[in-house]
């Protein structure tokens, strides 16, 4: 493999927990590996609580980890702390589309300056005229028509906030574009213009992607790979194709088995029923799955499994995969 | 087969600051006994002022144009105040989106659905919390006996969704309204509690009306789907069916835009357009301004319903 654009080394992030024990830490990632190579995009999926949040911020340099290591085009970017980080001008190369854009644009800001605060502040763009330029050329990559960027948030269309969400994040020109369930605020029929638009900025501007997201149908479309992540952990890494018809991971063939599909109506398939084990001081030799899991045997409560390679680049961590 | 529930011509308006929102005109859906009928449309289609109206629960800028609906025997649309709340929790019964905000959050779930069992059940009160704990084990809630004294922040979204059905089930109701009942779930999770829901409408023959966007979960757990676009019932066909050959322009699309396991990104359609203010004067199609198959008839007169097949009903001057 050649370098990657983003590497994560044993990249932990624990929590102290208020109340409770003294000193009890809830484990929010625990020991994450994970790399993206340059013009990728890799899609994280897990239920909510897996730590998928706290993942993306700690890649996109928004919080310090606890332990392990970050590498940019192989610098390590954990080497400064994250308020260090923000003066660098590597912060300009990862940039976050967040969730529900209504919720993460300033809505005292017109469109034209919710886009032009990040090159301001991260390229340094002074120049009016050269602001106004890269304002547009943003807002035309994302297919924003001119005239709604006198506009504030609540006078767009949900639509035109996600398209306002991408161009604020793209106008730095990013190495890496982190997409936090970029669609889920979104209408179907909106959902496929955002989702085309996505596919097609990716093939213009050569960025990678870490598209994280509940829907498998959606991470499906655009991802060439998938991280499987159970709570703090990745369970299974694996290509797309590879990881829907061939899951090995038990925890990744329940999530895939509980994909609504009109086409196999009325079929008995395994669920997952229960709730996952708490992520306060879990014990460090027992699997996370387990208790939860259909298999569950002694050798799970001993020992933890750990990601082993099955070739092809399919990635698991079960001691039965 | 008997209709539980018959909606007929059903219009119903808002009267706002801002003008008179035309929100439900003309719509008709009926639900067999132990039939899952699925309502499916974008945001703004109309769906939950739908469900709200068949529970009589209007807002009180609502006003009833016309129409019928009929619950069992019972005109709901004429019935008293007090026949309803007599009927509501007992013969029909609502699930709620979010269920965190819809339960009571400073009292113990054990005693929420006793409160629906003392209201509606008529049983002695000594025999409530026994009543109250076997409907949080009807719906597999594990341990109930412990979780009937938890507060609903002490449970998963899960569990409190389980919590909210085994309310809406504790009085074995005719018909269950479920609003987006895994809107905001995880998708194991949701999997769960459509399994339940579907197992307790065939075991008990309860009627369910399932208000979704998710076309893929409609299709998998409902017998017939109702396509809804801007307050109008535009197709209503038997799953199947409406899957293979959807004959609304809107429901072809809505379909084609919906990702699927066999999907491609450049596959997917959008929608032109949106939804239309329904606050000014519209034609006969409200779908109309985005229809690839728009003709000079489809604004003239009063859409009809076309039986293309004895089951499968659309209301389009051009069908596909």
């Amino acid at each position: 493999m050649t370098q990657p654009l983003l590497e994560a080394r044993a990249l932990t992030k624990r929590y102290p927990v208020s109340g409770g024990k003294r000193g009890a830490l809830l484990h929010a990632v625990d020991a994450v590996d994970l790399a993206i190579a340059p013009g990728e995009c890799l899609g994280l999926v897990g239920e909510s609580g897996c730590g998928k949040s706290t993942l993306v911020r700690l890649l996109a340099r928004l919080i310090d980890p606890t332990d392990g290591h970050i590498f940019l085009d192989g610098a390590d970017t954990t080497a400064v702390s994250q308020a260090r980080f923000v003066t660098m001008p590597d912060r300009a190369r990862i940039q976050v589309v967040f969730q529900d854009p209504s919720e993460s644009l300033n809505p005292s800001f017109r469109v034209f300056d919710s886009i032009a605060d990040p090159l301001k502040r991260l390229r340094g763009v002074r120049d009016h005229a050269k602001l106004v330029a890269q304002v547009h050329r943003a807002a035309e990559l994302v297919g924003l028509p001119r005239e709604l960027i006198a506009r504030y948030p609540h006078q767009l269309s949900g639509g035109q906030r996600a398209r306002v969400g991408i161009a604020r994040a793209i106008a730095v020109e990013p190495s890496l574009l982190i997409l936090d369930e970029p669609t889920s605020a979104l209408d179907v029929s909106v959902q496929a213009v955002i989702l085309r638009l996505l596919a097609d900025l990716r093939a213009r501007l050569g960025m990678s992607y870490l598209f994280v997201s509940h829907d498998l149908n959606v991470v499906r479309l655009l991802c060439s790979r998938i991280v499987v992540m159970y709570l703090g952990r990745v369970v299974e890494i694996a290509p797309t194709e590879e990881l829907f018809n061939a899951p090995r991971h038990p925890y990744t063939r329940a999530l895939i088995a509980s994909i609504p599909d009109p086409a196999r109506r009325g079929e008995v398939r395994p669920r997952l029923d229960g709730s996952p084990r708490s992520p306060i001081d879990p014990d460090p030799n027992t699997c996370r799955f387990y208790g939860r899991c259909p298999t569950g045997a002694e050798r799970c409560k001993t020992a933890m499994p750990k990601l082993l390679p099955f070739g092809n680049g399919h990635f698991a961590a079960c001691h039965f995969a | 087969m008997t209709a539980q529930l018959t909606i007929e011509d059903f219009s119903l308006v808002f009267r706002t600051r801002h003008g008179t929102v035309r929100a439900l005109e003309d719509v008709s859906l009926s639900v067999e006994r132990g039939e899952i009928v699925g309502v499916v449309g974008e945001s703004g289609s109309g769906k939950s002022v739908l469900a709200y109206a068949v529970m009589g629960l209007q807002d009180a800028a609502a006003r009833v144009q016309g129409g019928r609906i009929m619950f069992g025997g019972m005109d709901m649309l004429a019935a008293s105040e007090q026949a309803l709340a007599d009927v509501r929790g007992r013969e029909i019964a609502m699930i709620f989106q979010s269920p965190r905000t819809a339960l009571n959050p400073i009292r113990k779930v054990g005693a929420q659905i006793e409160d629906i069992l003392r209201e509606h059940a008529n049983l002695p009160s000594r025999d409530l919390r026994g009543h109250a704990i076997d409907a949080l084990a009807r719906v597999r809630i594990p341990d109930p006996e412990r979780r009937y004294n938890a507060y609903p922040f002490e449970l998963s979204g899960g569990m409190c969704q389980r919590v909210m059905i085994a309310m809406a089930l504790a009085c074995s109701p005719f018909l269950l309204i479920a609003d987006e009942p895994t809107t905001g779930l995880d998708v194991t999770t949701q999997a769960v509690i459509m399994d339940l829901i579907r197992d307790m409408s065939y075991g008990q023959r309860m009627s369910t009306l399932l208000i979704t966007h998710d076309l893929g979960l409609a299709g998998e757990y409902c017998d017939r789907i109702a396509v809804m676009h801007a307050g109008h019932v535009v197709e209503i066909a038997p799953v199947e069916e409406l899957l293979a050959r959807p004959a609304h322009p809107y429901t072809r699309q809505l379909l084609a835009a919906t990702p699927t396991p066999r999907s491609t990104v450049d596959g997917l359609v959008s929608i032109p357009g949106h939804l239309p203010d329904l606050r000014q004067d519209l034609p006969p199609c409200r779908f109309s301004a985005r229809c690839d198959r728009h003709v000079a008839l489809c604004d003239e007169s009063k859409l009809p319903w076309t039986s293309l097949t004895n089951s499968h009903l659309v209301r389009c001057r051009v069908p596909l």
